[in-house]
C-alpha cells in the first residue's frame, strides 16, 4: 500500500476488488516463503504486500500422495490448499510475486505451480521449534529450489548464535541464515535481500539455474 | 458454480499435468489415463481438467485489450473478462478475485487467449531463469525500498 510505484492503480470495476499492475509493468517473477504451520508466513506476506494479501483455498485431489486407507471414505481424496500471496512492484516493469504456503502441500498442482519457475525461497523457521523446519528445507532441495533461511524472531524465542541454528538445521556453509521479524517491513525486505543475493551470487559462480 | 462429479476419463489427476507442464509438453495431450485419482469436470469448463494451452503461470500477466464483444462468453468468461479489462493482474489474481481454482482459471484464460479476448505479458521462461539481470534488477528494487 505504501509503494508510491502501485500508488496510480485503479481498482476493479464491479467490486471485485482488485488493484492492478501498472500498465508498463511487463515482467513477473516469484518467490516463495516457506516453513512450518504458524511460522510467520502470512505476516511476512502481509508485511510486504502493496496490495492486500490474497488468500486462497482449494480442494484438491491429493495427487501423487501417500493416502490412507480411503475404502468408504470418498472425502479424503481431496485435500484443502491454501496460499497467500502478495505483490510487491519493484520498477517500472517488474513485478515480485510472494507466495506463502506450507509444506505439506507438496503433492498438490497448487505447490507444483508455486515452484515452477520460482526464483528461489526464503524458509522461514522459529528457534522454539527447528524441527519442525526440516521436512520443507528437504522439499526445496527436491525440487533444486535455492534457499535462505530467515528465523522469525517472537517475542519468547529462545537466543541461538548463528552457529548452533547452522549446526541444529544443517544448513550448507553458503545457505544465507538471517534474522527477522515478519512484522517489520524494513526487516523482512533485508531478509529477501539475503535471499537474492545469494541467488546472484549463484548465477555468477555459474551453477546451473533451478528448474 | 463449479459442481463436481466424479467420473472416470475426463482428466488426469496427475499434479504435473496441465499447470505444471513446461511449453515443451504444451502439445501433449494432458497425459490422459495416467491418473488414477477421482475426476472433477467442471460445469463452468466444459468438463475439461486441462487448459488448450500450458503457457499459463501462477505470475503470467494477462489483460483484456477490450476490443471483443462478450457476447456468447460464459457468465464465468465475461467475469474474467471484465475483471481484467481495466488492467493486468496475474493469473493467480484473477483466480482469487473470480473465486474459482487456479486450475479452472486456466482453462478458462486460455479459450479467452484463443478467442483474442485476453492477452498475456508473458513470464520469463523457467528455463532462463535466473537471469542474473533479473536478480539483480530484483536486488536493486528491494533495496530501494529499505
Amino acid at each position: 500500500m505504501d509503494s508510491a510505484l502501485a500508488s496510480d492503480a485503479r481498482t476493479g470495476a464491479q467490486g471485485s476488488g482488485a488493484v492492478y499492475l501498472r500498465p508498463s509493468v511487463r515482467t513477473s517473477v516469484k518467490l516463495l516463503v516457506v516453513g512450518h504451520f504458524a511460522v510467520g508466513k502470512t505476516t511476512f506476506v502481509g508485511t510486504l504486500s502493496e496490495i492486500r494479501p490474497l488468500h486462497t483455498e482449494e480442494k484438491m485431489t491429493q495427487a501423487g500422495a501417500l493416502v490412507d486407507d480411503l475404502d468408504g471414505v470418498p472425502d479424503k481424496t481431496t485435500t484443502t490448499v491454501a496460499m497467500d500471496f502478495g505483490r510487491l512492484t519493484l520498477n517500472d516493469h517488474l513485478v515480485l510475486y510472494l507466495f506463502g504456503a506450507p509444506g505439506q502441500q507438496r503433492f498438490t498442482r497448487l505447490w507444483q505451480d508455486m515452484t515452477k519457475g520460482a526464483l528461489g525461497a526464503l524458509v522461514l523457521a522459529d528457534t522454539r521449534r527447528l524441527d519442525q523446519s526440516f521436512e520443507v528445507m528437504g522439499l526445496l532441495e527436491e525440487h533444486g529450489l535455492p534457499y535462505a533461511v530467515a528465523m522469525n524472531h517472537f517475542p519468547d524465542s529462545p537466543r541461538h548464535s548463528d552457529a548452533e541454528i547452522r549446526e541444529a538445521l544443517d544448513l550448507l556453509p553458503e545457505t544465507p541464515l538471517v534474522t527477522c521479524d515478519a512484522r517489520d517491513r524494513r526487516s523482512s525486505t533485508e531478509a529477501l535481500i539475503a535471499l537474492v543475493q545469494y541467488l546472484l551470487s549463484r548465477t555468477a559462480t555459474g551453477q546451473e539455474p533451478p528448474r | 458454480m463449479s459442481r463436481r462429479s466424479p467420473g472416470p476419463g475426463a482428466g488426469s489427476a496427475d499434479s504435473s499435468d496441465a499447470a505444471g507442464a513446461g511449453p515443451s509438453r504444451a502439445a501433449a495431450p494432458g497425459g490422459r489415463g495416467r491418473g488414477k485419482g477421482l475426476v472433477r469436470p467442471y460445469v463452468v469448463t466444459d468438463g475439461r481438467a486441462h487448459p488448450s494451452r500450458n503457457t499459463f503461470d501462477l505470475v503470467t500477466l494477462v489483460f483484456a485489450p477490450g476490443d471483443r464483444p462478450l457476447t456468447g462468453l460464459s457468465p464465468e468468461k465475461r467475469r474474467l473478462v471484465e475483471l481484467c479489462s481495466p488492467g493486468s493482474l496475474s493469473v493467480a489474481e484473477v483466480a482469487v478475485h473470480l473465486a474459482l481454482p487456479v486450475s479452472v482459471t486456466k482453462v478458462l484464460l486460455a479459450d479467452l487467449v484463443d478467442s483474442g479476448h485476453i492477452l498475456t505479458r508473458t513470464p520469463i521462461p523457467a528455463a532462463e531463469l535466473p537471469a542474473a539481470q533479473l536478480l539483480q534488477e530484483v536486488l536493486d528494487g528491494l533495496r530501494a525500498r529499505l
